[in-house]
């Protein structure tokens, strides 16, 4: 690959691409995300290899292997370009008639369409699916068009154009300044304002400045991260280059998840790319700007998504938070300045400084521009990644991209920035969402994970899990976050038992608003959330727990029995031979019984029962 | 008996001195490296951070051995025992805990007779539980070494172990 040395070599390279006249007829992208890998892309990709080779089409129809499209649910994804023809779910089976009648012909196949659970209707074309056209894809923009390790397929896209822009163009104070006013803030959780905290790092005296990028996702229900640097890793790396020029950085670090491993590998593939064509180290793009990107794999610790312990994780130590002032942007990395953006901020840098922040204040509502992408999982229909602008409604996200909830249930909650949010229960719905107005709520914006539960999840329950969490990252530093989130465990453990007592509610509402008022960190300052947020808005189930010996939700193994209907049970047996306890007793087309001495409560009598004839109580 | 096996396959899967020197001059450790970046590279090769390796990255490093065990303690990623032929690891992330994942886990446990971090007797499976694996909407997610087993419940659990148990058998 030749070194691009100028802004113009960069415009004759991105002219020469896009005049390539493209000689196939169509091509075929499949989603190469964790997604879609999981379900059974690699067969499926190779099948369409197969196919082609076989009937030498190479010329016509051409391969693609794109990021991540975002609708894991339907995985594998496949789309057909020119027109968008979108598949869900395909087989290795579907293969060859894809081949034939859409890549070839033209003509859509009705029966691998995707069906939309809302209207129950056929939709052909991906963006005509309801969950992609309500969404707003910016930062996604290229995820499931391009190629991840092709270098000139982002660039052929106006790739790395921000970062001539800002080499060129722009001095370090400018490219500040127009980050400043598009009002980013940081997409990592705590949304302090990206442009600020250049600022601050780019004032910090001394010429030794690092530059990390946060990819430590670690909140669980998130996968944002991960899907960006699968998919657009070369727009993360445009993102930190205009960052390190603004502050004057000379060295970056990429922290990644070990649990990441298609990430780091694009991550590792798009540097040396990079590297090649001019774009990384010496005199980039001719200029006088140096700087590298090394990738430092996590060794899997939640706290370390905090910035003074990922620091400390970077050299080597226990990922353990110190108190601050100094801030890392004072005194981070080897004492140095640093400056840590998280991996979505990144991707928001090239958008800014290619359009301008006049442009980007156009989205979003006043203090919370641009956009911002959730990953809706639970119990939703349509789970994956979503990108709406700020300020959207949680109905709109849930029910009209989300397509609701499936089966007959109910709405109960949404949970919202993992262990350090809250539950949003159902009376906010319309409430436009962003880092303010869900701080009012009780919940935080976080990294955007989003998990739709319904009433069949226990909400006491819910705040023990994630208490467990946090307490067993609890790095063990400061008393009331090692000490304090154990004792509420005990607590809520205690309850979801039937052994809680009255005084248990108070108890957990004094020690909660302690821990976040005394701990040294952003994790035990956020830690009691989740239980806060379930005693305001569920205070009843709570109750129900501790007054009633029942959980409401029937979730509580201590609290539940399963029980065989005798009117419903139509004897099939079913329930009988899945029992791994063989609990179950009862002669074929009689109805059954559960021996209640021998069963574990697994429930999976209740899942295998076709007649709904396992009851819970 | 079957302790003894598995005593016996562990001391067959432990590194020589002369491996752990040798990988060790191979990484070039010394005061300057990077504890965490060596450990990870220690653990890649042996698939276990054996006491004497650490010992040796100790004395290497100028780094006191109580500090290296400290470090090798804090992050999930370090085990200080050999792992089975198979690594399970469950989710136990929120999307996956809504749909039922602490069902599955809890499936497993009873079927391999491990806890989580343990490995059974026969060596056969490590069982491991992960905060997240970040790919939610498949929960809840199995994954046995690199496959992804995703929409478990219980049942579908034991097949996909049962699977692994007939290969190997």
């Amino acid at each position: 690959m030749s070194r691009i040395d100028s802004l113009q070599e960069l415009d004759v390279r991105r002219q020469r691409l896009s005049q390539r006249k493209e000689n196939a007829l169509r091509t075929i992208t499949l989603c190469g995300g964790t997604g879609c890998i999981a379900l059974g892309l690699p067969q499926v990709y190779t099948a369409f290899e197969h196919e082609i080779q076989q009937r030498s089409i190479g010329d016509k129809i051409r391969l693609k292997r794109t990021g991540c499209h975002g609708f894991c649910e339907q995985g594998p994804v496949v789309v057909v370009l020119p027109e968008r023809f979108f598949y869900p779910g395909v087989q290795v089976d579907d293969v060859p008639a894809i081949i034939e009648q859409t890549a070839l012909q033209g003509k859509v196949i009705d029966d691998l369409c995707y069906t939309d659970p809302v209207s129950g209707c056929k939709v052909a074309y991906e963006h005509d699916v309801p969950f992609y056209n309500l969404q707003e894809r910016l930062v996604f923009r290229h995820n499931g068009e391009l190629d991840p390790t092709d270098l000139d397929d982002y660039i052929v896209r106006d790739g790395y154009r921000a970062l001539a822009k800002a080499l060129c163009e722009m001095s370090p104070e400018e490219v500040i300044e127009q980050v400043k006013l598009s009002e980013l803030r940081g997409r990592g959780g705590a949304g302090f304002p990206t442009g600020l905290k250049w600022e601050l790092c780019r004032q910090s005296p001394g010429d030794d400045k690092y530059l990390i990028c946060n990819a430590d996702e670690g909140d669980p229900g998130a996968f944002m991260d991960r899907s960006l640097l699968e998919g657009s890793p070369h727009a993360i790396i445009e993102g930190i280059l205009v960052a390190a020029y603004a502050i004057g950085a000379r060295k970056g670090i990429i922290y990644v998840r070990a649990e990441y491993p298609l990430a780091v590998r694009n991550v590792n593939i798009t540097l040396q790319q990079a590297r090649e064509a001019g774009l990384l180290g010496a005199n980039i793009l001719g200029s006088q700007f140096s700087f590298d990107i090394s990738v430092h794999e996590g060794a899997g610790a939640f706290v370390c998504g905090e910035e003074t312990a990922l620091v400390a994780s970077l050299e080597g130590m226990r990922g353990m938070p110190r108190p601050r002032p100094p801030f890392p942007t004072q005194s981070g990395y080897k004492g140095k300045p640093t400056n840590i953006n998280n991996v979505e901020t990144f991707a928001n840098i090239p958008l800014i400084i290619l359009n301008g922040q006049q442009w980007y204040r156009a989205i979003g509502t006043k203090g919370n521009r641009g956009t911002k992408i959730f990953a809706l999982a639970g119990k939703v229909r349509n789970t994956g990644l979503v990108e709406v602008p700020m300020g959207t409604t949680l109905r709109q996200i849930i029910f009209d991209i989300g397509g609701g909830i499936p089966g007959d249930h109910e709405f109960k909650a949404a949970q919202m920035g993992g262990p350090s949010g809250g539950c949003v229960p159902a009376q906010y719905l319309d409430l436009p969402i962003d880092y303010d107005s869900l701080k009012e709520i009780g919940a935080i914006m976080g990294s955007g994970g989003l998990i739709v539960m319904d009433e069949a999840t226990c909400m006491v329950d819910v705040a023990r899990f994630f208490t467990d969490f946090v307490q067993e990252e609890s790095c063990g530093k400061c008393t009331p976050c090692r000490v304090g989130t154990r004792r509420m465990l005990e607590i809520l453990t205690a309850i979801t038992r039937g052994e809680g007592r009255l005084a248990d509610i108070d108890r957990l509402e004094q020690l909660g608003e302690m821990i976040k008022q005394t701990s040294l960190c952003g994790l035990g300052q956020t830690a009691p959330n989740p239980v806060l947020s379930t005693i305001r808005y569920f205070r009843p189930e709570y109750e129900a727990h501790i007054h009633d010996d029942k959980c409401p939700a029937g979730v509580c193994q201590e609290l539940i029995t399963y029980r065989i209907d005798p009117e419903v049970c139509t004897g099939c047996h079913l329930c009988v031979r899945n029992c791994p306890q063989n609990a179950i007793a009862g002669e074929p087309k009689q109805p059954h019984e559960i021996i209640t001495d021998r069963c574990v409560k697994c429930g999976i009598c209740h899942d295998v029962c076709k007649f709904g004839a396992v009851v819970i109580e | 008996m079957a302790e003894t096996i598995a005593a016996q396959q562990a001391a067959a899967q432990a590194p020589s001195e002369a491996d752990i020197e040798a990988l060790l001059d191979e990484l070039n450790v010394s005061s300057e490296s990077n504890l965490i970046s060596v450990l990870q590279d220690v653990q890649a090769r042996f698939g276990y951070l054996p006491a004497p390796a650490l010992e040796e990255i100790s004395r290497r490093t100028k780094i006191r051995l109580s500090r290296v065990y400290g470090v090798v303690s804090f992050y999930a990623q370090f085990y200080t025992e050999p792992h089975g032929r198979h690594m399970i690891r469950c989710c136990r992330g929120t999307a996956c805990y809504v749909r039922g994942g602490q069902r599955v886990i809890d499936a497993v446990k009873a079927e391999l007779g491990v806890e989580e971090e343990q490995t059974t007797q026969d060596m056969m499976f490590t069982l491991q539980t992960v905060a997240c694996l970040g790919a939610c909407a498949l929960g809840p997610l199995m994954v046995v070494d690199s496959t992804y087993h995703g929409n478990m419940d219980p049942r579908k659990a034991l097949r996909v172990l049962q699977m692994y148990q007939e290969d190997s058998g």
